[in-house]
């Protein structure tokens, strides 16, 4: 008697962004708001980041308060009912629980219960990472929709005397919805990760070492000028092979959308890349500050949102980060 | 062969011209760049990289911090070439 074969689902053979969501942190706080405890001012803090304001969430909105406005505008906006999404990935570093997952109770919270749903911790570079495995999931055929949602509070993990990296953090959360398509709507995605360089952006101690009291509350910090020099000249590489492997140029860009973490690392990786002046370049991070993995969905929906550019070009987003890791993949604007 | 400590100055003369406007004939041996050339840490490490591909040396990130005058950059690139 012969074994059967295994059957597999039939293929998507593309995929898409059908829609983005966004939610930022309620409160608008200025330089002058953070400079005193790191000795520093406005002046200081625009010339060395761009960072106008950033935005912070209250003491009564919570990471998933914002994750969810956010899934339900890119939703909405999608045209779907959420017991269409088969997935829910959910990139944080930020979810105050070890388990569970903050992916199971957004998909709960979303009408999107009972489609798989996990996190990501991939830092910077989550959103990213989310995209290019939903972008995976639907082409498989496993789900026919993916919700994807990058939430972060970093206000509750920053030392407001940090020097490194604290005045630059905000907090938000972006959503997308990845679904099929009749046209290559995602490139195939360049990522990695580089550990040996785990300390460059990490916290300040473990939560085992908080348990026993031998740190206090963990923070995040990083080393600045190392984290600049891979940020600007390791991910320009990624990013222009990122544009190799979808086959197109910089000049056929609409849109840059680079993880908003300092203006000085977007400004000196477009000289990288010798972007066309008609490409435009994402610089959320003047208003809403660094947001780690909610930074590239935030910004792009904010592209889109003013008008700058237009739904249907095309748009490299990268994210780069903590781990040290990375994604990159090239979009067509939704 | 080693690169001469004038042709290293005056090389990394203009890259900080380049990236800051400082004149090149203020960028001298004995300046302090975070207190006499007001050179940030951000601007500070273009700079390094930017040496390194004009003079063809490494510079690592753990020895960016030990270059705090330009003669220790220029001594530096003359010791790595």
């Amino acid at each position: 008697m012969s074994t059967p074969t295994l059957k597999q689902y039939e293929l998507n053979k593309y995929s898409k962004i059908y829609s983005l969501g966004a939610c930022r942190g309620e409160l608008v706080v200025t330089n002058d708001e953070v400079a005193g405890p790191i000795d520093s001012s406005d002046e200081w803090i625009r010339q060395r980041t761009g960072i106008i304001t950033r935005r912070r969430a209250g003491a009564d909105t919570s990471m998933m308060d914002m994750a969810v406005v956010a899934a339900k505008e890119a939703i909405e906006k999608a045209g779907i009912d959420p017991k269409e999404i088969g997935a829910v990935i959910f990139s944080t570093i930020t979810h105050p629980y070890t388990t569970p997952s903050a992916a199971t109770l957004l998909a709960d919270l979303v009408g999107a219960n009972p489609a798989a749903a996990y996190d990501v911790s991939a830092a910077c570079a989550g959103y990213c990472y989310a995209i290019a495995q939903a972008d995976a999931l639907v082409r498989s055929g496993v789900a026919k929709f993916v919700l994807v949602v990058a939430a972060e509070k970093l206000s509750d993990i920053i030392d407001p005397t940090d020097r490194s990296i604290s005045f630059l953090l905000g907090d938000g959360a972006g959503a997308a919805i990845v679904g099929p398509s009749d046209s290559p709507g995602i490139s195939p995605t360049v990522w990695g990760s580089d550990g040996s360089r785990w300390d460059a952006v990490s916290m300040t101690g473990s939560l085992l070492e908080f348990r026993d009291g031998t740190v206090g509350w963990p923070t995040l910090r990083q080393e600045g000028q190392s984290v600049f020099r891979w940020a600007v000249w390791e991910m320009a590489k990624v990013a222009k092979e990122a544009l190799d492997v979808a086959g197109i140029e910089a000049k056929d860009l609409s849109a840059l959308v680079t993880h908003q973490a300092n203006i000085r690392i977007i400004d000196e990786m477009v000289k990288q890349l010798d972007l066309p002046e008609s490409v435009a370049v994402a610089r959320d991070i003047i208003n809403t500050g660094n947001t780690s993995a909610a930074s590239v969905p935030l910004a792009m929906h904010e592209l889109l949102r003013t008008g700058e550019v237009k739904s249907g070009g095309y748009a490299l987003e990268i994210g780069f980060g903590a781990g040290l890791a990375f994604a990159a993949q090239v979009v067509v604007l939704p | 062969m080693a690169l001469s400590q004038a042709d290293v100055l005056s090389g990394l003369a203009e890259i900080v011209n380049e990236e800051t406007g400082i004149a090149a004939s203020d960028v001298q041996l004995e300046k302090h760049f975070t207190n006499d050339l007001d050179i940030d840490s951000i601007s500070m490490m273009t700079i390094v990289v930017n040496a390194e591909d004009k003079f063809g040396v490494k510079i690592p990130d753990e020895e960016v911090k030990n270059l705090e005058t330009v003669g220790d950059a220029v001594n530096f690139i003359v010791s790595a070439s």
